[in-house]
């Protein structure tokens, strides 16, 4: 099988479903000939023409209304966000509006659209190019949130996410775009929105997390492993709806469960799985919940030693991992 | 005591310059005077305590009929707002399907008794689901149209998988009130809309008030209309209590979209004599002098002193006519009020759909 990089998978994604189905296109800033500010729909302009891939105004809530109104009359808009520090100009649109269609109208009208934003930190992106916007969405019923940790997953969650009937926000974990690589194979297939995959097996406690940091608990765990302690992963991907299953079992399984996420601490998404886990799973439970993510800051930091600070590392995971492995 | 005699604003126009015949006049007569009954009647059941809210079209029908009738039923599409009561019946509503979202009864076509009444959403007649939250709807509205650009672009592989376009686009009428021209929404809208010449009709109530908050203090520019060449389209103005010049004005929009010639931000100019909702009280902010003033521009007797110089109106038909709609609001009551409430659990769904049940596709 091809080894592909993160975005090269997703690129695959959208060239492939934009060939399978004419009703399926991009709208975004920068999206056409130039391919995207990370290169995800490069060549595509090029392939499909104009009318396939357009080149927004540089306006963040009509990308997404505009999506909301392509949807609605019979298209399957993928709107990209250049950065999902830009998303929140479109808040509105896809809360308010994108989530609550099909709600609101009985079941009359839905909303088939994908919004892609690329998400995080570690990149020198300062303030407003490093943002984890996930819990935003999370909270919002009628919204599907996945993130993806790996290129396979990317390309056959983003084909589940442009083929599904509702509204998906897809956030891919920037940092990982050229630097997470894995086997991809060519052509079509899906992997399910909806299911949490445990990708690593143990027995000591859980590490849960998602995008970027599911990559670095890979590797947090494999540190780990030469003192001895079994770590088993959990990668959430689907984080709306949350697959709360999974997550039992494995602390079933574990006992303990460690939550990693680079959004800051208070009220992310680690704070839902640790509710899970303390109304539904406190009997399987023989450590704290701890949940490792950055400081209750208003953002990423540009300067290089105050943005390591900030971000949770596998060094910094595996730290955890040991005060949560001695419980 | 001295009866006060009304100088409405007359009516100028002749329906025959139109293209309109008798018969249409006297139906969009009808469906006025069925708009304004019913509306009636909601406050009088809300301030009876019958039903808990009511947000009211008076004042609006001249324009929501006007426009009704100058776009193609079944195939045009619109993305309404709260004052769109004639509108959605000139379009087809029943009272009845009003009557059950006032009561938010089980039944209910707009949301399932799920938003509070006036959110008018109605697919067979093509009337999209909106919001609270104002101008939402107008670039979404952009969005529809700009699929039906995409339609009659990317045509041949939509057909080739099996996905008929129609012959001519969708014409697609939004509608807001002058409050909502503030917001960044309806800006983007329009920049879009101008952007890719979409078949659409940006149709603005300025009723002078949004709330309590009057026009001046919404905008520096004369007119609403005005906001049209930032965007490089066309601007139009006209008198929202005179039903016809309604028509004439939004016919023309409507043609010109079709055609592929652009968008048209129509101002119909009217003004809301009601309080905002069945919760405001329009006295804390303007005076009872303004308010009669305003209710000469009444599009109701306006459009029946027309009828009778024209002698297609008499009052024994005039009387006629409202035994026949007053018939038809006690009927759209009665169903409302025995119908049963939703399931409480009905609450829970539907949440996600499970198949794509969306676009206009065909003729």
């Amino acid at each position: 099988m091809p080894e592909k990089t993160l975005i090269e998978a997703i690129r695959e994604a959208i060239d492939e479903e934009m060939a399978r189905d004419p009703r399926v296109f991009v709208v975004g800033e920068d999206v056409g000939p130039r391919g995207g500010v990370f290169r995800a729909t490069m060549g595509l302009w090029h392939k499909y023409g104009e009318w396939r891939v357009i080149d927004s105004p540089l306006a963040e809530l009509s990308i997404v209304a505009i999506g909301i109104g392509a949807a609605l009359n019979g298209f399957r808009p993928i709107c990209e966000i250049q950065f999902a520090d830009f998303i929140h100009p479109a808040f509105n649109q896809i809360v308010n509006e994108a989530a609550r269609f099909f709600y609101r109208s009985g079941g009359v009208y839905n909303v088939p659209m994908v919004i892609r934003a690329p998400y995080g930190g570690g990149i020198s992106g300062g303030l407003y190019h490093s943002q984890s916007v996930e819990a935003f969405f999370a909270h919002v019923p009628g919204l599907k949130v996945v993130i993806p940790s790996n290129p396979y997953d990317a390309k056959g969650l983003l084909k589940a996410a442009i083929r599904d009937p509702n509204p998906v926000l897809f956030f891919e974990p920037k940092k990982g775009y050229r630097l997470i690589k894995g086997e991809v194979p060519d052509g079509d297939y899906t992997v399910p929105i909806g299911p949490a995959k445990v990708t690593r097996e143990g027995s000591d406690l859980t590490v849960f997390a998602y995008g970027m940091m599911h990559y670095y608990a890979l590797q947090a765990a494999e540190m780990v492993a030469r003192e001895g302690i079994d770590v088993e992963v959990v990668d959430l991907c689907t984080l709306a709806p949350v697959d709360r299953q999974t997550i039992l079992n494995s602390v079933k399984k574990t006992g303990k469960a460690l939550i990693v996420y680079e959004d800051n601490l208070t009220l992310g998404y680690g704070a839902e799985v640790a509710a899970i886990l303390a109304e539904e799973g406190f009997e399987y439970l023989d450590g704290p919940v701890m949940r490792l993510a950055g400081p209750d800051v208003p953002g990423v930091p540009f300067s290089p030693p105050m943005q390591d600070f900030f971000m949770p590392n596998p060094h910094k995971i595996a730290e955890a991992i040991r005060r949560l492995a001695r419980y | 005591m001295a009866v006060e005699v009304k100088e409405y604003l007359p009516i100028t126009l002749r329906h025959e310059d139109l293209g309109l015949s008798d018969e249409t006049v006297l139906r969009m007569y009808y469906h006025l005077l069925l708009s304004r009954r019913l509306d009636e009647r909601c406050w009088v059941l809300q301030r009876q305590g019958r039903v808990p809210f009511h947000i009211s079209g008076i004042a609006h029908e001249g324009i929501g009929v006007g426009a009704a009738y100058a776009l193609r039923k079944g195939f045009d599409i619109v993305h309404p707002y709260y004052r769109d009561l004639a509108l959605s019946i000139a379009l087809g509503m029943k009272p009845v399907e009003f009557m059950l979202a006032l009561y938010g009864k089980k039944g209910d076509p707009h949301s399932a008794a799920r938003q509070m009444p006036s959110h008018f959403s109605l697919r067979r007649l093509n009337i999209v689901s909106g919001s609270s939250p104002v101008a939402t709807q107008v670039p979404q509205a952009a969005g529809i149209a700009f699929a039906e650009v995409l339609k009659q672009k990317l045509r041949d592989a939509l057909e080739a998988a099996g996905f008929r376009v129609s012959r001519e686009m969708r014409v697609v009428l939004t509608s807001m009130g002058e409050g909502s021209t503030s917001e960044g929404d309806f800006h983007e809208a329009l920049n879009w809309a101008g952007l890719y010449k979409l078949p659409l009709v940006v149709l603005v109530h300025n009723n002078q008030y949004a709330i309590s908050v009057p026009v001046w203090k919404q905008m520096a520019v004369q007119r609403v209309a005005d906001r049209a060449a930032a965007y490089g389209i066309r601007g139009a103005v006209c008198d929202g209590g005179n039903v016809l010049e309604v028509y004439q004005v939004v016919k023309e929009a409507v043609e010109r979209a079709r055609a592929g010639e652009g968008p048209t931000l129509v101002e119909a100019v009217t003004y809301r004599w009601t309080p905002h909702s069945s919760d405001d009280d329009d006295r804390t902010y303007r005076t009872r002098e303004e308010v009669e003033q305003g209710k000469l521009r009444d599009p109701l007797p306006r459009l029946r002193d027309y009828l009778y110089r024209r002698n297609l109106l008499t009052s024994q038909q005039e009387n006629e006519l409202e035994e026949r709609v007053r018939a038809e609001v006690d009927e759209a009551q009665r169903l409302a009020e025995e119908a049963p409430y939703p399931a409480p659990e009905e609450a829970l769904a539907p949440v996600f759909a499970d198949e794509d049940r969306s676009g206009w596709w065909g003729e």
